[in-house]
């Protein structure tokens, strides 16, 4: 008990931008038209990309000689890259067509 | 330095927010996706450039290498794939993203020895980046055919439960009695692996796009609790922002649909409904027509409505359709375009695919707002799609679609519809429409029907 009243203590500010973060992304989506369902998910799937900067910050933690860290963290990095570099460009080839036309 | 990066960090988590908002108008969509990967970019550079602590070159030379393979695939795949195939490519990219969040957990496991808390977050890392990568794997054989039935092991809701049940209280029981043993944690990995498949598999191909956001926002989830362990303000904002409008996301299509989440994942298209689905006979006869009779059709008609529909885009037809709309349009037809929200393989899929073509933005109208249209039409042409247009989702309550809102169709005066054969949809049930008196079946693979349709029109 004592250490989860510890936690939420040395937490709060996480704890607080969880929350906020939870409402926000409701209210972001809200009022989505289905025509852009798609490109927003894929959007969105760019975005969880950021745990390629988690992937980075265990290599660079990661002790030099520790072969089997380093070389899950290299994996991890490079997929993590896919899902960030893949996303991004992929939602952008879907919106451009939306664009091209007016 | 600190400081620095954590307002890159700041200006990181805002760009995302602002990204997810301007990508839900057609306007700014694109800038909105820009936005946010400029600020991947420099979380990215942040991360590496300002680190506290002294690192030898060869790690950052790795981190390099990984960057740099990582960049050229993703890029090259993503550009040289066909927009049909977009939705497979979410998924995989999204699979992606749970194993890297996975091998995360793998690796800090040994490092939190102690901390119970941060043992819980890894531990849920992990399963929840497993289950997002080996389920994304499923989806993605799904949608491009390789794993064409739905398999079902018997009971399998049950089985997956405890299943389940069994892997969080294995994990809880890791966590609780603090044991660092590498054989343990690597058993939860391949048990998280193996329940990511069962839970996949028995849902059927139709549903995927639901699967796929579903399992995108746990890969948020598991980004976020990444963030949690690290403290990484980035990792979290992105992470809980994908975990909320992911699931949010994963509702709305569900509503497109009609169906509830549950019923989703837990199988109305199960198999006790496949199987009494066939207690209902269809009956009557197919009219087959031609090119030539279809064209005088469309040729004295006043209004047309298109309803295309997958198969219009596996045949790669795009670009004949948009001619046929042309043509018509010269001869005085007013012609619209009536979108499924589910037309395709994924919501507004069909839109991307035929926005491809230069289909002007205004002739795509919503379903909501064409159904009333239907009756005052001459002609309703249904090309390659079949569930949709499917009145037993309104007048069946033994299908497995009924409740499903459709285009009504059967309202028009003449219906014609191009298919290959008379296989049934992606949901594998009949469909009474094709019987209607009132339509037409015009055979053949998309392109082909239409490249006579549209020379056939070209001599009137």
């Amino acid at each position: 008990m004592t250490e989860i009243i510890e936690f939420i203590t040395e937490h709060l500010q996480m704890i607080y931008i969880v929350i906020l973060m939870i409402f926000v992304g409701v209210e972001i989506i809200g009022h989505v038209p289905a025509v852009l369902h798609t490109p927003l998910m894929s959007g969105a799937n760019a975005i969880h990309g950021v745990v390629v900067i988690g992937a980075i910050l265990v290599m660079l933690g990661s002790e030099p000689d520790n072969i089997l860290a380093l070389s899950l963290g290299f994996v991890a990095v490079l997929l993590g890259t896919l899902n960030v570099v893949g996303g991004f460009v992929v939602t952008d080839r879907m919106l451009e067509m939306f664009k091209k036309k007016k | 330095m600190d400081f620095i990066l954590t307002l890159i960090y700041l200006i990181a988590s805002i760009t995302y927010i602002l990204g997810l908002k301007m990508l839900g108008h057609p306007k700014t969509a694109r800038r909105g996706n820009l936005i946010a990967a400029f600020g991947m970019g420099i979380a990215i550079i942040g991360t590496i450039f300002i680190y506290p602590k002294e690192v030898p070159m060869h790690i950052y030379t790795l981190i390099g290498i990984a960057i740099l393979i990582g960049t050229v695939i993703g890029w090259l795949v993503a550009k040289k794939v066909a927009m049909t195939k977009m939705p497979e490519l979410v998924s995989i990219f999204n699979g992606m993203g749970g194993a890297s969040a996975a091998l995360i957990a793998l690796i800090e496991f040994h490092h939190y020895q102690g901390q119970t808390l941060s043992i819980v977050t890894i531990l849920a890392g992990l399963i929840i980046g497993s289950v997002s990568f080996s389920g994304s794997m499923i989806a993605w054989g799904k949608l491009n055919g390789t794993l064409k039935k739905p398999i079902r092991i018997p009971k399998y809701n049950i089985i997956n439960n405890l299943f389940f049940i069994a892997l969080v209280a294995f994990a809880g029981f890791i966590a609780y009695q603090g044991i660092d043993s590498q054989l343990y944690l690597y058993v939860l990995f391949v048990g998280a692996l193996a329940y990511g498949i069962l839970f996949v598999l028995p849902i059927g191909g139709a549903d995927m796009p639901v699967v796929i956001s579903l399992l995108n926002s746990f890969t948020g989830l598991a980004a976020a609790l990444g963030g949690f362990l690290y403290g990484n303000m980035v990792m979290l904002t992105g992470g809980i922002l994908v975990g909320s409008a992911g699931t949010i996301l994963t509702f709305a299509m569900c509503d497109a649909m009609n169906r509830s989440l549950s019923s989703v994942i837990f199988g109305a298209f199960g198999a006790g409904t496949i199987s009494n689905e066939s207690s209902r006979e269809i009956k009557g006869n197919i009219t087959e027509t031609t090119p030539s009779d279809v064209a005088i059709l469309m040729n004295y008609a006043n209004k047309v409505i298109i309803v295309p529909g997958y198969g219009l885009a596996v045949a790669q037809a795009q670009h004949i359709i948009h001619e046929l709309e042309e043509l018509l349009v010269k001869k005085g037809v007013e012609v619209k375009y009536a979108i499924h929200p589910v037309a395709g393989r994924m919501p507004g899929h069909m839109n991307v695919l035929l926005a491809e073509t230069n289909v002007s933005y205004d002739r795509l109208i919503e379903m909501e707002d064409v159904n009333p249209e239907f009756p005052n039409t001459d002609v309703v042409f249904v090309v390659g799609a079949n569930d949709v247009v499917n009145p037993a989702a309104h007048n069946d309550p033994s299908s497995p679609i009924y409740g499903m809102p459709i285009l009504e169709a059967e309202n028009a005066k003449y219906i014609v519809v191009n298919k290959r054969s008379m296989k049934p949809g992606y949901a594998g049930i009949e469909n009474e429409l094709f019987y209607n008196q009132k339509t037409s079946m015009l055979f053949g693979d998309a392109k082909d029907a239409l490249g006579k349709l549209v020379a056939e029109l070209k001599n009137m």
